[in-house]
This record gives C-alpha cells, structure tokens and sequence, in this order.
C-alpha cells in the first residue's frame, strides 16, 4: 500500500485512522518492529514474577529471572501453541508449566521437560531443535527502570531510539535523591473508542484544553477561588483542575518541541515548586544529593508531557505514565501508572497523587470529555462529510533546528505534522529517522 | 534462543508414565555453559501458585448483621435502609446537591481500586472525594460545556442486602450491596458491588454519611469510558 499519498505536510486523510488495511500495517511495522514499552522492573520484583503484556498484535510476557533480568518471551507454548500464562500478572514459581501437556520451560524460555519426551524420539522435536523453547522477543532493554522489548533483531538501539524523549525518565527519576523510581502496582486500564492516533495527537495539543475542559477547569477554579478568599491558600490540586480554563493565550504561550521519530515535549511549568515546608524538604534532600547546581536543573525543568511515539504519553513531574496498546483502528487500550520517587517525602507522593487521582482515574473529570471528543471524532472521520483532516494551525511557521522542530505558538499543529513526519518514514522505509 | 538449547546434547528425557509420576519426577533438561539464567532450578515446581490478591480466607468473612431484638434495632435498621434507598433515588434523579447533603461536614465518598486498601488517602483510588471535591464535579456536571455528559444517560441503582454490622450512640456501621446499570447514548453498562457506611448521627437527631466505600466488583478491568457521577 503507498501510504505517502494519505499523508500531505499540512494534512492527513482520514483513512490513516478509519483504514483496517492501514492499521495491520502500522502493526507490523511500527509496532512489531520497533521498541515498544513493556513496564517498569518494579512490576516484576521477585524471581518467576510476571506481567502479560501486548507488543502490536503480539501476546508477550515480562518476566524476572533468578539473575535479576527481565526476559520477555512470547506467551505461547511450542509444543501445540497455548498461552503459558492466563492471568494478566502473577508469579510462575520456578518455570512456566503449559496447562495443556506440561511441557515446562525455565524462566527464560528454554525447554525444561517434555512429558514422555521418549514419544518425540527420531521426530523433529529434539533437544537441539529451538522450535522445543518459548521464543523470545529480538530485543530487550532498559532505559532507568523501564523496560522496552523489539520484536526486530534490526533497528536503532533502545537509547537511540528514545533519543531525546529520554528526558522523560530522566526527569522522573532525577526526582528522586536516589535516581529511581518505584511503581505504584495499581494499574488503570481505559478503552478509547477511537484511533491510538488521537491520545498521541492531543496529549501536546494546547488549543483544547480550555474547550474541551472548560467545565471542570471553571467548577475547580471557582472553589479554589472561594478556599483562597476563606482560608487564604488552596491545595495546589484545585490548581491542577483549574489551570485547565487557562485562556487560549495563556496556552498559545506553551512551546512544543517536536523531535525526529514522532516524540515531542509540552514545556510549560506546572506550578510545583511551592514554597512549603514539603517541598523545601525534598528540594533539600536533591540538593544534598546531586549538588545545588544539578538540583536546580532537575527541578526547573519545563515540562508538561513527553510523548513517545507512537505509544506513551509521560508526564515526569507528577511521575505518572500512560501507554497505549492499540486493539483496532477505533479501538485503543489504555494503561495508566503511577510512579513512587524512592527516597522522597511521602508528601510530595501524594500531592501527585491527587493529579493521578482527578485527571488519569477512571473517574477523571478531565479525561472524560477527551474521550469523547475522540469518539466523537472517529465516528466523524467514517464519515463520507470530507476526506481531509487539517493541520494547517501555524503551518509554516515553525523553526527546525537540527531535525528538531520548535513551536514558536503553544496551539501549532507542528506536533500533528512532525508525527505524521515519522509515521510515513516508518509504514515506507520501515523505520523513522 | 541462548547457546545452550542449540548446542545439541541428550535426547529429551522421558518424564515418565503416567502423569502423577510425571508430576514428582525431577524431569529437566540442564542447559549448559552461558545459560542465561533458571538453569539452577532443578525441581518441576507444581507447588500452589500464589494467589492473586488476597485470599479470600483473609478478608474475613463477613459479619452478620444485628438481629432485631428490640424495637429500637428495628427502627434503626429501617432508618438505615430508607436512608440508602433514598441516596439511590437522589443519584437517578440526578438530585446532586441533595444528594451531597446525605453527606455529613467531613464526609468522604472513596471509591478504592483494590479490596486491599484501607485508607482513602495515600493510593490511587477511582473516587476520593471530600464535599469541596463534590461540589467541583456537581458543578461540572451541571455546565452546559461538560462534553462527556451531553449524550443521553440515566442510570438505575438497586440496593439490597442491608446489614447493620455494628450501631453505638453516635455511628453506625452498615453494610449493603448494590447494582447500577447505567444507560449512555445507545448502550447498557453494569456495575455491580459492595457499599460500606459510616454514619453518624447529628446533633439534630439525623442520620449522615462520614464514608461511603464503594468497592465496585470490575474495579480492575478494563473501563469501557469513564465514569462521571459517584455510583
């Protein structure tokens, strides 16, 4: 299928969302190829612990080995092809044990035992053959606790492929005065009823906030108004909601910084350096931990949201991470973490948690009108009503540097254009530059 | 595939046969050399699997519910129960701040994730909402900008199963179980689960809530959307 000619520099068509044809494609060669996030070492802290995982079209398991690794392998046993594991986590003991014929495989994958393994004599099937052991992803790595797997011996190494949208776990972790995080074993799984394009395309998109989340942002803003006028100061996340009804200005003011391989930046401060007592204490504890210098960088950073395309949406302040695992070409699961700065004051733990709570819950008051603007928009793109999405907001208008493309307005659409840059390089070259 | 499932070696050993040796047979194929790792496991390992969660044994079982044996026992279990069936009543008729006003000054509605959580602060929760929260999400329901709520819905909640598990001067402890279905644009959904109240009675002799626990039973699966009004 040439792709190319669904995708002009200012604007798509539809079918890149709607399209089945073109969503097996971004399967197989996004997806499946390139490094996709499995979860955090936490998830899996003891030996024979796992966690199910899907990569593209592909039932994947992330499991710890009695090393200290984390191994992913196919959840499929070679013998007749049942899934090894039938839970989403749990632990495996010592070695997986089909529960069909109890073929049993060490945690790494390799064939254990093979019940009246004398039947196999003179077959096909002997010890020598790797067709006997569960096969492994091509790749597996880790960037600062978090875990990537390629199922494509080919391709750039993980570093290279995160490039700069590293940040995003630099600057989780760099919160913490021991330099690592901790996952919260709480998952929230979301479906969209729409294209994985849509999360990955609004997560920078700062011209929607003030429409989309005008109700909450207004309801909070005017408690946090009347807390402020009773008791003189309001918790900061009666902020978190409010600052959503910032005005369209004040949102044009926020820069996106868009890199190669579809990744991209929202700066824009989140308020979170307050003067209280809490926040002194942990801004002590990173001086004292990295030096005032090295402090003061990881805590002035200006981020909102770091995107890795095409799946994961980080938000490294408030140590929360979504990632997406696309199920069709309007239907995407969501699976939303929270992360524990290890070594920090509880307090700061919490104060993100009230974000996680209010924006990333199942009972979110912000997310909630997201989806269904892209419900809504899905169903509009099935439409025969017009064939072209624009992206034509600042088009042209933008300052590329070095590949990497800067905003000079908060609500360009250069995040949309720079995607649709690395998803043509992708389903064409079989990889974004 | 590591070096030591391909370097050849033994033929595959027979586990044995029949199935029950088969299961305390020590039957294992050793890889050799750079192994990456598991090769020291020796022993088929069909030890019970851990259980997810907690175990329904350490939850307790659940306490049964005061008998009346007196007139004021009925009354309160009655009172308790017009009470419950009241609040389901507001929540359908999208009643919110009656509804809010069940609510006593320091009540909390918590919604955890898990039955394992205790606490209604300090771990992520799916509600976790003092009166100042309420009235955040009351008012935003109520805008006309609240995108999520334009389609058509309504919901429907049945409660049942009230047991008063204990009852002092000022609060009552009160368990019940619920079943919403919820109706949004063209299609039903269910949730099912267990409610736990704290009541306190005012100094105007009235009954409200301090918490309201809601464990729904599909917690943890995936939520098809969102939901956006307390269950």
């Amino acid at each position: 299928m040439n792709v190319e000619q669904f995708v002009e520099p200012d604007r798509v068509h539809r079918r890149v969302y709607t399209d089945q044809a073109i969503f097996d494609a971004e399967m197989e060669k996004i997806w499946e190829r390139t490094w996709v996030y499995c979860g955090h070492e936490s998830q899996v802290p003891a030996t024979g612990d796992y966690y199910a995982v899907t990569i593209g079209r592909q039932p994947m398991i992330m499991v710890r080995q009695a090393d200290r690794s984390v191994q992913v392998l196919y959840n499929r046993c070679p013998h007749r092809g049942v899934q090894l594991v039938g839970n989403l986590k749990g632990n495996v003991g010592s070695a997986f044990v089909c529960s069909y014929h109890a073929w049993s495989f060490h945690l790494d994958g390799n064939v254990r035992a093979i019940p009246l393994a004398k039947g196999y004599e003179g077959t096909r099937m002997s010890r020598d053959n790797p067709d006997c052991s569960m096969k492994h992803a091509a790749r597996v790595d880790s960037y600062r606790g978090f875990v990537f797997a390629s199922l494509s011996a080919d391709g750039p190494p993980l570093k290279e492929f995160l490039g700069e949208a590293r940040i995003a776990f630099d600057d989780m972790c760099d919160r913490s005065p021991v330099g690592e995080v901790e996952v919260v074993p709480i998952c929230h799984r979301v479906m969209q009823h729409s294209n994985w394009k849509f999360f990955m395309e609004n997560q920078l998109d700062s011209l929607h906030p003030s429409v989309t989340h005008q109700s909450t942002g207004i309801s909070a803003g005017k408690v946090e108004k009347r807390l402020k006028a009773e008791r003189g100061s309001a918790p900061l996340y009666y902020h978190y909601l409010s600052t959503f009804a910032s005005s369209f200005e004040q949102w044009d003011a926020v820069q996106t910084i868009n890199f190669p391989r579809g990744h991209g930046i929202l700066k824009a401060y989140m308020g979170l350096r307050p003067k209280d007592p809490d926040t002194m204490e942990h801004e002590a504890m990173l001086v004292q931990a990295y030096g005032p210098e090295k402090a003061e960088e990881y805590l002035s950073r200006s981020i909102h949201h770091v995107l890795v395309y095409p799946y994961l949406s980080v938000q490294s302040p408030l140590q929360q991470l979504r990632c997406l695992r696309p199920v069709g070409p309007d239907k995407t699961l969501s699976e939303i973490w929270h992360f524990r700065l290890k070594g920090a004051p509880e307090a700061i733990y919490r104060r993100s948690l009230w974000y996680y709570n209010l924006v990333n819950s199942p009972a979110t008051m912000i997310n909630a009108d997201d989806l269904e603007n892209w419900t809504k928009g899905q169903w509009g793109l099935q439409s025969n009503g017009g064939d072209w999405v624009s992206f034509h907001r600042w088009y042209g208008d933008d300052r590329v540097e070095n590949g990497v493309t800067y905003s000079n307005h908060g609500t360009s659409e250069a995040v949309m254009r720079n995607q649709f840059r690395a998803w043509t390089q992708y389903l064409t070259e079989g990889g974004a530059k | 595939m590591s070096k030591a499932a391909s370097t050849g070696g033994p033929a595959i050993p027979s586990a044995g046969p029949d199935f029950e040796h088969l299961l305390a047979q020590e039957v294992v194929i050793e890889p050799k050399g750079d192994a990456r790792t598991g090769a020291q496991a020796v022993e088929p390992d069909h030890k019970p699997r851990a259980v997810q969660g907690l175990a329904p044994a350490a939850r307790g079982l659940p306490a049964r519910g005061v008998v009346a044996r007196s007139a004021a026992q009925a009354e309160l279990q009655r009172e308790v129960e017009q009470l419950l069936y009241l609040q389901a009543e507001l929540l359908d008729g999208k009643h919110w701040q009656a509804w809010m006003d069940l609510f006593d000054d320091q009540g909390v509605y918590w919604m955890p994730v898990t039955t394992e959580q205790t606490e209604w602060e300090g771990s992520p929760s799916i509600f976790a909402e003092d009166k100042l929260m309420m009235e955040i999400r009351k008012g935003r329901v109520s805008h006309p900008n609240a995108w999520s709520q334009v389609p058509m819905w309504e919901t429907n909640h049945i409660v049942s199963h009230v047991a008063v598990e204990s009852a002092s001067e000022g609060q009552v402890q009160v368990r019940s179980r619920f079943h919403m279905m919820e109706l949004r644009r063209d299609t039903v959904r269910h949730f099912g689960g267990r409610y736990q109240h704290t009541l306190v009675r005012g100094s105007d002799g009235v009954l409200r809530i301090r918490l309201q626990r809601v464990d729904l039973f599909n917690s943890q699966a995936p939520f098809d959307y969102v939901l956006q009004i307390w269950v």
